[in-house]
């Protein structure tokens, strides 16, 4: 009797829809993991926690006083602690270890330190206590002293930490204008002496004699640049020297007293203090901050905006170049050549492109578009700025065009389903109206095959933004000194070096000296590449789906 | 399907009776030549398709050609506008005159001849436009852009396939909406947006229901005046009721080529009668 319900089980295929549906859940669950744990360990990083003071007596030492944030604690079996000389009461398998965020890596030298459980006193949350983030050597905590003017103290005490917010913004101000000015007029000023340099150059290249007007004409222009600078210069001088005038004095958890300028100084928080909603608002700044801000302390602090922006840029510009590259390609397999054993073994070559490693197209980039291609268009174009190379060195051009040839294959084979996929019946129609097979293929076919080509162009997109491999030979740097568009002609500077997340991701979780400090960095950093690639597959997914409507009927 | 019945019935005995009342008339001999075909020979690599066809096609009138699948009728049709040339193992011998002059000559220009010679196929093909970009489709194809000629021809044309009624108010729609039967007959009206001399059927209605397949014929019939048709098809009441000649295909060879009323009322050879009288095909 069960033996026979049994099979009929088996008949009905419902064991077939059980193994399906377990398959599914499996991909949702990694999938899901996947995301869960870069977003939980990267977000949480963000998070304003509070900082504790304790004591901490290891036996035989002095008491001494920690202050910090509470990181990480693991637990350790009482053998191993014992053989560090600690000895757990009687019947008590394994003590906590906790990893502390100390903080003020100028003074103790790390910034993070693993403390032992039972050493510990109660730990106490002391409101008055200050988180400080500074532009070098990362945090620092204690407590506020007193705040000084060109080395006279002007607050203390009761509302000092006020004073010091109200001077902070200052100080910020002044470091905005002095970024604006180094970034704007004094880098026109630069780009001018450079353009009078390389015009010289090409005037003695030329075989121009020295002291014609020509010469003249530059030596003028270049005495006003000259005196442009000096002015801005003067300017700038005198930012610094506001910039400098306040220093803030803070005691540490040991008792030490250190005075820190204010030009150093990102912002102060006292997370004891604040309210959840604070807390809140201060996460969404600290957020913001990361995805808008520019890398400091060896990318290990500050945010990644230029690496987003190298990514996006790149992904832009390889779709620009893949798409029609591909499709031209697919509509000559497709529709002109005789479909003969030569177009099967083209076609099998192209699919096969798609399987080569990526660190090889990195290879081929570098031999034949950097080195190559790059090094004699320096020496038809741009001869007056060797031997310093202006093509002829990776770059964002070269990135971008090695990730196209990367990804044609995709386009290629996408777009010629699509094709394929047009009746005949169509076809036929457009033909029989008097139509040439261009005529056909412009008017009706390619805007009919549209979807099909955002296909590939979606899936030469996913792939393009996940690869780092070949970019490092081709473009990518770990700290790029500008962005690839910028307020001087000709604005987009294909030619330059860029950031990008996925290698960023690289740099900062392998080649940064702070591990601890790297760590949430490259989970934060995992999740914006991966936010990124999806925002690029849904726009991309909205215009096609778009396209799929006016041709819906005709498909099936 | 009460609907179908009573449209069906008085219109095609209409036609039924119109069509025997000018059956005297009829004489190839009296017709002007649209179209003619000498020897022709049509080969699909080694297989030969067409043997040896001889015929006439008179100008305004509409010619049906019957006979069993595979028989080489669509064939011979897609070879007035040259639609075989798409396939590449085609070999033709012989010689089809548009007009006196060979369409097959190399000086021919075949997006010129397919301009002069429409064609509609057995499944409605709208393109996936607009119904207005539609039937203006063929003009733009001639450069022709300018807005007021587009208007006055899309609505000629419409107005020309019975749709205009239907479609007006929705011009600017998708095609794809429309039902089986408007879109066929939108497709005869992309058609004649050109003005050909010669429109050719290939089993216009053979996908459509009955009513629609009643309004295509009504449309043929209208057409007449202005186009020479050419029409393939397997109903041969259809045959009857809408050409004015009518060609029996067999196996590649043309069998019996004559006036409709003549071929159908009284075929000269065995194998026509056979066929109309339904005891094979």
């Amino acid at each position: 009797m069960s033996d026979k319900s049994f099979s009929h089980w088996v008949k009905s295929g419902s064991p077939w829809v059980w193994l399906n549906a377990g398959a599914v859940s499996i991909c949702l669950v990694m999938v899901v993991g996947l995301l869960g744990l870069i977003a939980v360990r990267g977000l949480s990083h963000f998070w304003p926690a509070d900082v504790v003071e304790v004591s901490y007596t290891e036996p035989g030492q002095k008491v001494e006083v920690i202050m910090g944030e509470m990181i990480d604690n693991e637990l350790v079996p009482a053998a191993r602690l014992k053989r560090v000389g600690v000895d757990l009461p009687e019947g008590q398998e394994s003590a906590e270890r906790i990893l502390m965020k100390v903080g003020n890596r100028d003074q103790f030298g790390l910034d993070f330190r693993w403390v032992n459980g039972p050493w510990l006193a109660e730990p106490t949350y002391p409101e008055e206590i200050i988180s400080i983030e500074r532009r070098e050597w990362g945090r620092f905590y204690g407590r506020l002293v007193s705040v000084k003017q060109q080395g006279k103290v002007v607050a203390t005490g009761e509302g000092s930490y006020e004073e010091l917010q109200k001077r902070l913004s200052r100080s910020n101000d002044l470091i905005g204008q002095i970024k604006h000015l180094e970034h704007g007029e004094i880098g026109q000023i630069n780009h001018g002496i450079e353009t009078i340099r390389l015009d010289r150059r090409r005037l003695e290249l030329a075989g121009e004699m020295k002291g014609s007007m020509a010469y003249v004409e530059l030596e003028e222009s270049e005495k006003q640049f000259d005196t442009q600078y000096k002015e801005l210069q003067a300017k700038l001088a005198d930012l610094y020297a506001a910039l400098n005038r306040d220093q803030m004095v803070v005691k540490m958890s040991d008792g030490r007293e250190v005075e820190i300028p204010l030009a150093k100084v990102v912002l102060t928080h006292q997370p004891n203090k604040m309210g959840i909603v604070e807390k809140l608002g201060f996460y969404v700044h600290a957020v913001w901050e990361f995805v808008s801000g520019d890398p400091r302390e060896a990318n290990t602090e500050g945010g990644v905006f230029p690496a987003i922006f190298g990514t996006i840029m790149m992904v832009m510009i390889m779709a620009v170049l893949v798409t029609p590259f591909g499709v031209i390609a697919a509509v000559y397999l497709k529709e002109y050549a005789s479909q003969g054993p030569i177009i099967r073994l083209i076609r099998i070559a192209v699919n096969n492109l798609a399987g080569v490693p990526s660190i090889v197209y990195g290879v081929f980039g570098l031999g034949f578009f950097v080195y190559f291609l790059g090094g004699n268009i320096d020496e038809l174009f741009f001869q007056a700025s060797l031997p310093a190379p202006t093509f002829g060195t990776p770059g964002l051009m070269w990135a971008s065009i090695t990730l196209a040839i990367l990804t044609v294959p995709v386009v290629i084979v996408a777009t010629e389903e699509g094709l394929s996929r047009i009746p005949r019946a169509i076809r036929e129609g457009s033909l029989a109206l008097g139509a040439t097979k261009a005529e056909t293929l412009w008017r009706t076919v390619l805007p009919m095959a549209a979807p099909a080509m955002m296909t590939g162009l979606i899936l030469a997109v996913a792939r393009a933004a996940g690869e780092v491999a070949p970019l490092m030979m081709v473009g990518v740097v770990k700290l790029a000194p500008a962005l690839a568009v910028d307020n001087i002609a000709p604005y987009l500077h294909l030619d330059r070096q860029f950031m990008h997340l996925g290698f960023h991701i690289y740099d900062v979780g392998f080649q940064s000296p702070n591990v601890e400090a790297a760590r949430p960095l490259v989970y934060a950093t995992a999740f914006l590449l991966v936010m990124i690639i999806i925002v690029l597959n849904i726009a991309a997914i909205g215009i096609r789906n778009r396209l799929r409507e006016n041709f819906k009927a005709s498909e099936n | 399907m009460e609907a179908v019945k009573q449209e069906t019935a008085p219109t095609a005995r209409a036609i039924d009776i119109e069509s025997m009342q000018r059956s005297d008339k009829l004489n190839m001999a009296n017709e002007e030549i649209c179209l003619k075909v000498n020897d022709f020979n049509l080969y699909y690599g080694d297989k030969q398709a067409l043997h040896n066809i001889n015929m006439s096609i008179a100008k305004n009138r509409v010619t049906a050609f019957i006979g069993p699948s595979g028989c080489g009728k669509s064939t011979l049709l897609r070879c007035f506008n040259r639609m075989n040339d798409l396939i590449d193992s085609v070999n033709i011998k012989g010689e089809m005159l548009l007009d006196d002059s060979d369409l097959n000559a190399p000086s021919v220009n075949v997006a010129d001849l397919r301009r002069q010679v429409g064609m509609v196929f057995q499944k409605p093909n709208p393109f996936p436009k607009s119904i207005y970009e539609n039937v203006a489709y063929g003009l733009r194809l001639q450069g022709v852009n300018d807005r007021a000629t587009l208007d006055n021809v899309v609505e000629k044309s419409l107005k020309g396939a019975a749709l205009w009624d239907e479609v007006k108010d929705r011009l600017h729609e998708s095609a794809m909406g429309m039902s089986g039967g408007q879109q066929q007959r939108l497709v005869i009206a992309r058609a004649i947006a050109i003005e050909p001399e010669v429109l050719l059927l290939d089993e216009p209605a053979s996908a459509l229901d009955p009513l629609s397949t009643l309004k295509i014929e009504e449309l043929i019939y209208e057409l007449k005046d202005k186009y020479t048709i050419v029409i393939v098809t397997h109903n041969m009441q259809q045959a009857a009721r809408v050409s004015d000649y009518t060609a029996f295909m067999y196996m590649g060879e043309l069998v019996e080529f004559g006036a409709t009323d003549e071929l159908f009322t009284n075929p000269s050879k065995k194998q026509t009668e056979d066929y109309i009288t339904g005891r094979y095909g």
